[in-house]
């Protein structure tokens, strides 16, 4: 299954919302051009909605990582929302979960970013 | 394929010294170096692990730890070399499901590998592999071949796959 995405702006927040799975390949790539993609456009204000992502591989941890950093290094802010069971025990594992920013209600989520 | 062959025999000789006269079901694929191969890899391993009756969580846990060392033969070991084959056996004994993934690369010096716990690297995009694989397998074992790895996977039967396999 590869990995979809779609964008919407709410409140000035970017919110992408994430099908299928990041791993190494088309998933990670997907996911590096759809930030890049973002940050271009200057919306370093970005949610990414996990729900529907049914697997990430290390690879994926890593990409979400990078982009994590990018965002942040660009001034802006990366936060995560809706983690799976699976994502979350991943990136609990990894000792990831205290480094991002993860929500799982979108609007409080949006309300959480800096204006 | 005369490169070949002494990679086949040692992954026999390794597989000798871990599974009995007990063991059901030998099964071993010799794969290319493409992520289409990691991809049949993990899936192939996620239908053993469902097929002898690992509980949900822990077919997941073998599905991924093997991805993952696929990914390592494929990407780290191979580098994705199109004259350069990786190896996968998995064979199931009464006590656990054993999977050893072979690859014809340079090799790996598994005390060279960061830990990506520490601080320092927390924040890297890339080093988590051998670390999720130990972290979903009981046991871990990784040989350097000189030339190519083996990395040797063993998941317990628990309670319930012992009670499916009796049914």
């Amino acid at each position: 299954m590869t990995l979809k995405s779609s964008t919407r702006q709410v409140d000035g927040i970017t919110i992408v919302d994430l099908n299928g799975r990041i791993t190494l390949g088309e998933g990670s790539v997907k996911l590096r051009d759809t930030v890049r993609d973002l940050m271009g456009k200057g919306r370093n204000k970005i949610l990414l909605n996990l729900g529907d992502v049914t697997y990430i591989d290390s690879s994926g941890i890593g990409e979400l990582v990078s982009a994590f950093t990018s965002v942040r290094n660009q001034g802006g802010e990366l936060k995560l929302l809706n983690l799976t069971k699976k994502v979350h025990d991943l990136l609990q594992i990894t000792k990831l979960y205290t480094v991002f920013d993860i929500k799982d209600d979108e609007a409080a989520a949006v309300q959480s970013f800096v204006k | 394929m005369p490169r070949l062959s002494p990679i086949i025999s040692i992954v026999r000789t390794s597989l000798g010294t871990l599974v009995d006269r007990r063991a059901k079901n030998p099964v071993s694929y010799t794969l290319d170096s493409t992520l289409d191969s990691v991809n049949m890899a993990e899936q192939k391993a996620f239908e053993i692990a469902s097929r002898w009756g690992f509980e949900e969580d822990a077919q997941h846990h073998i599905a991924m730890a093997v991805r993952e060392a696929a990914v390592n033969a494929v990407l780290h070991g191979n580098a994705y070399d199109p004259n350069k084959k990786f190896f996968i056996a998995y064979v199931m004994t009464p006590e656990a499901l054993v999977i050893t993934v072979t690859d014809q690369g340079k090799g790996l010096d598994p005390g060279s590998i960061p830990d990506p716990l520490a601080p320092e690297n927390l924040m890297r995009a890339s080093g988590r592999g051998i670390f999720l694989i130990r972290s979903f397998m009981d046991e871990v074992k990784i040989r350097n071949l000189d030339p190519g790895t083996e990395i040797t996977l063993i998941k317990h039967v628990g309670r319930e796959a012992a009670k499916s396999k009796e049914e």
